[in-house]
């Protein structure tokens, strides 16, 4: 072989190297999550608000989605596949949902009145040969109102809530809808549907390696030409250790990490890193138990304990990953109304409540909260809860934390105080969505909610909270909905239902290649206007 | 010979039973609700009574047992209730990960702990035995999940050479045994290999140190034999030992780490059972552990074969 043909083949090579190398680097953007598994495909994902953030919103839409497209506000409910919808004039029961036409699933079938109603179906109908355990295991909590559905056109459906519901559009989010054709083409089964999803979203399914990869290539029709993704190419890779997963991140491995811990913050930073944070729809407080052998039947000791944590403090120790908390949700929500009583670090004043009730040096204030190792949310349990148990020191307040494994912890949550195992125990740590009305106050709030059939834990009973909750399911118009919200939620904080301490902040730590990225106060992330810089 | 296989092939039966019983005890001994962890998070108790009568949880334990164990003998391990993939599969294919990292780890343990072992023995007590003892006593003690950590930080993070995780690059398909694979398999080897390598060393040493002792060694060398015949017959006699630990390191490591392989995100049988158990994901873990130890009972089976054919005393016994 003579030397220019060596040399021809060499710069051949060298290019093909080349644009090997830079086809693979443009616009791939490779993420890191917190969560073992791939989390389910066929658009009712699981493991919470992180499936629903990657193989959720990415395959799938919702008749109703989130606005994720700022940073600023809080994430609002717009319009999705439903372009509009309403209750009826002269029966708040039934609400009519049009459908937005021309939108075509990823197999090509048409998305329409039929999809919607099969996706009910599947979910909630158990004599429906398409019906799906699973799915219907993902999203009962989510729908609790929905009593049945109708098919009124094509484009149009009807929805019936058990009872009038003006919060019901806030429940629609989490009802994605899947392509009916695709499983009718996959021989009617979910099991080879999640190896091949069709859904309406700005992301297709390109291949699904279990416990390994999930990777998404963009839907060029997607019918929001905004939301058309600019990526070639999202790859989700499951690393549940979060050392692994920032390893991955400063060795260039992924290009986007997850909840990064607060000790790996600064060398994040220190390497050219993002750190992206914003407020989310969460909270981080203890729930109390109001029962009348709780020492927090008492007002005053539930004052007392909201003044004695160093809110400020423990942002500090968690290197910013999070932001103190004053109420369920942030001062700056329209649900967080004008309570009265300010929460905030306080000391002498909580020792003055506590003087008041009876306790001091010579009978000091025992308490018991249950708390769990790790969880969805939780945040990191066991330095926090040590730093309030310091805290509540200072006042002189023994507080004995019970420590359970998460799932464990679950199960005492949903029993309530009132349940014989959860005897001595007053306060629980168990952080909460507060995405909409519903989880963001009512769910804790009212006796119908007492556990087993609902989630108010410490069977808080409050006559103008009852009142406000029945009058907000009939008002129908968004702005005196928020007022209502906004009341009800003072006067939870005016009655100190909760020890609040903070709000997560949604952390994620990004390389300086990945453009476009708003971070939303939402769980939920909007992948398509995200590109990597070459 | 053939009596012997068969015996000892029925006894493994009621061993694995009695793996699998014990192991569907403590599932169903520790607390959390397996069903709890499939449900939402806003799930009501009301929820979780309803999906547990729908798996059938509600039953009573050694009920439950008969049927998993009913349909494990038919070759049907269940359905993931997490992913909703069969169990078997995802089993199988946990096992050809792990299998991947073991016969790695496994060859590096075994040549360098023979070679360290050699040079270490027959060196006794010179610098190079106290070189080797640093090396494998460092290799016993340090927690290999530390250590996984470590050469993350140093290979990875640091110096860029190797990457920190996963099996091979994305969009690569099945594996294969080429470079960008390979790369990915460096660091979880070293991990994997070092107890067993400094176990193997240690061994070694001291079976070589015990033979040199012998009189027919003094005899060899008193014969005028060149000193690289009398090595060949030292590593002989100092061999059986050996093969019988580098065996059950072998074994150890096919049964796949739950700590390394979970620093690496290696999709083994580690790591399987790890997110099984965070999930309590009950058909998951009762199936992996099932093959797992079936797997140990088979392989304890087969040294016991080999050593039986290997000396008759074993046998008779």
């Amino acid at each position: 072989m003579n030397i220019r043909i060596c040399t021809k083949l060499m710069a051949g090579l060298a290019i093909a190297a080349l644009t090997a190398t830079s086809s693979l680097a443009q616009g791939t953007l490779r993420v890191a999550m917190t969560l073992a598994d791939i989390p389910l495909t066929d658009g009712a994902p699981d493991q919470g608000t992180e499936g629903v953030r990657f193989s959720g919103y990415t395959l799938y839409d919702p008749l109703i989605s989130y606005d994720l497209s700022r940073s600023d506000t809080a994430a609002k409910l717009r319009p999705a596949l439903a372009t509009e919808w309403h209750p009826l004039d002269d029966d708040k029961t039934k609400w009519v949902f049009k459908l937005r036409q021309g939108v075509k699933f990823h197999d090509g079938s048409d998305f329409n009145a039929d999809a919607v109603i099969f996706n009910l179906d599947r979910a909630f109908n158990k004599e429906f040969p398409a019906y799906d355990a699973s799915f219907e295991r993902q999203l009962k909590i989510y729908l609790p109102s929905l009593k049945s559905w109708r098919k009124i056109d094509d484009y149009t459906v009807e929805l019936t809530t058990k009872g009038p519901d003006s919060l019901f559009p806030y429940q629609m989010p989490r009802l994605l809808i899947a392509s009916p054709a695709q499983y009718e083409k996959l021989g009617k089964n979910w099991d080879a549907f999640r190896e091949h999803p069709s859904g309406t979203g700005p992301w297709k399914m390109a291949e699904l390696v279990p416990r390994q990869r999930l990777e998404l290539l963009p839907n060029k029709e997607y019918w929001d030409p905004a939301r058309v993704p600019k990526l070639d190419r999202l790859v989700l890779l499951p690393i549940p250790e979060v050392s692994a997963r920032t390893a991955a991140l400063l060795s260039g491995r992924v290009d986007w990490a997850e909840s990064p811990s607060p000790d790996t913050v600064e060398k994040l930073k220190g390497a050219g890193m993002t750190i992206s944070t914003n407020a989310i729809p969460h909270v981080w407080p203890y729930t109390l138990s109001e029962l009348p052998d709780s020492p927090f039947a008492d007002i005053r000791v539930r004052k007392a304990l909201n003044l004695a944590i160093d809110r400020e403090g423990l942002v500090k120790v968690l290197n910013g990953l999070a932001v103190p908390a004053v109420g369920n949700v942030s001062p700056q929500s329209p649900w967080f109304g004008q309570p009265s009583f300010k929460v905030r670090y306080d000391p002498d004043e909580a020792r003055k409540l506590l003087a008041e009730a009876g306790y001091g040096p010579g009978k000091p204030l025992k308490i018991k909260a249950m708390i769990s190792t790790s969880g969805s949310g939780q945040m990191y349990p066991l330095l926090m809860n040590e730093f309030v148990q310091e805290n509540l020191r200072e006042i002189g307040v023994e507080l004995e934390l019970e420590v359970f494994e998460w799932e464990a912890l679950r199960g005492r949550r949903r029993v309530g105080a009132q349940a014989p195992e959860n005897k001595g125990i007053t306060m629980l740590n168990n952080s909460y969505s507060t995405n909409d009305p519903y989880v963001a106050v009512l769910r804790y709030l009212t006796p119908e909610e007492i556990p087993p059939k609902g989630s108010n834990w410490g069977s808080i009973r409050d006559e103008e909270i009852e009142r406000l909750a029945k009058e907000i399911r009939s008002e129908f118009d968004p702005k005196k909905q928020d007022e209502l919200v906004a009341k009800i939620h003072q006067r939870h904080v005016d009655m100190a239902n909760f020890v609040w301490v903070v709000h997560d902040v949604g952390s994620r730590a990004l390389s300086p290649k990945v453009k476009g990225h708003v971070h939303a106060q939402s769980w939920f992330v909007d992948f398509s206007p995200i590109s990597i810089q070459p | 010979m053939l009596f012997y296989a068969v015996r000892r092939l029925l006894y493994a039966i009621p061993i694995g039973i009695g793996v699998t019983f014990i192991v569907f005890s403590l599932v169903h001994i520790a607390p959390g609700d397996p069903i709890s962890a499939l449900l939402p998070n806003e799930a009501t108790q009301e929820m979780v009574e309803q999906a547990r009568r729908e798996y059938g949880l509600d039953q009573p334990l050694l009920v439950q047992y008969a049927t998993w164990l009913g349909h494990a003998a038919r070759g049907d391990l269940g359905t993931s209730i997490g992913s909703g993939r069969p169990v078997a599969s995802e089993v199988a294919g946990a096992v050809g990960n792990t299998v991947i990292l073991a016969i790695s780890a496994g060859l590096v343990a075994c040549i360098l702990g023979f070679l360290l072992g050699i040079v270490a023995g027959l060196w006794r007590d010179r610098p190079v035995d106290h070189i080797v003892s640093l090396i494998t006593i460092s290799g016993v003690s340090i927690p290999h999940y530390w250590l996984a950590i470590l050469l993350v930080i140093v290979f990875s993070v640091d110096l860029n050479w190797l990457p920190p995780l996963g099996i091979g690059p994305d969009s690569s398909g099945g594996w294969r045994p080429d470079w960008p694979h390979l790369s990915h398999l460096i660091l979880p080897t070293i991990a994997t290999a070092a107890i067993p390598m400094a176990v193997i060393a240690r061994t070694l040493r001291a079976s070589v140190v015990d033979v040199l002792d012998q009189d027919f060694v003094t005899t060899l060398r008193a014969k005028g034999l060149l000193p690289r015949r009398v090595l060949w017959h030292v590593i002989r006699n100092a061999l059986p030992t050996a093969l019988a630990v580098m065996g059950l390191q072998l074994g150890n490591m096919l049964g796949g780490s739950v700590l390394v392989e979970t620093v690496f995100a290696w999709p083994g049988t580690g790591f399987l059972l790890a997110s099984a158990i965070f999930q309590r994901d009950l058909p998951l873990l009762q199936g992996t552990m099932l093959v797992l130890s079936m797997f140990f009972v088979l392989l304890n089976l087969i040294v016991d074969l080999v050593q039986s054919w290997t000396d008759p005393r074993i046998r008779r016994a």
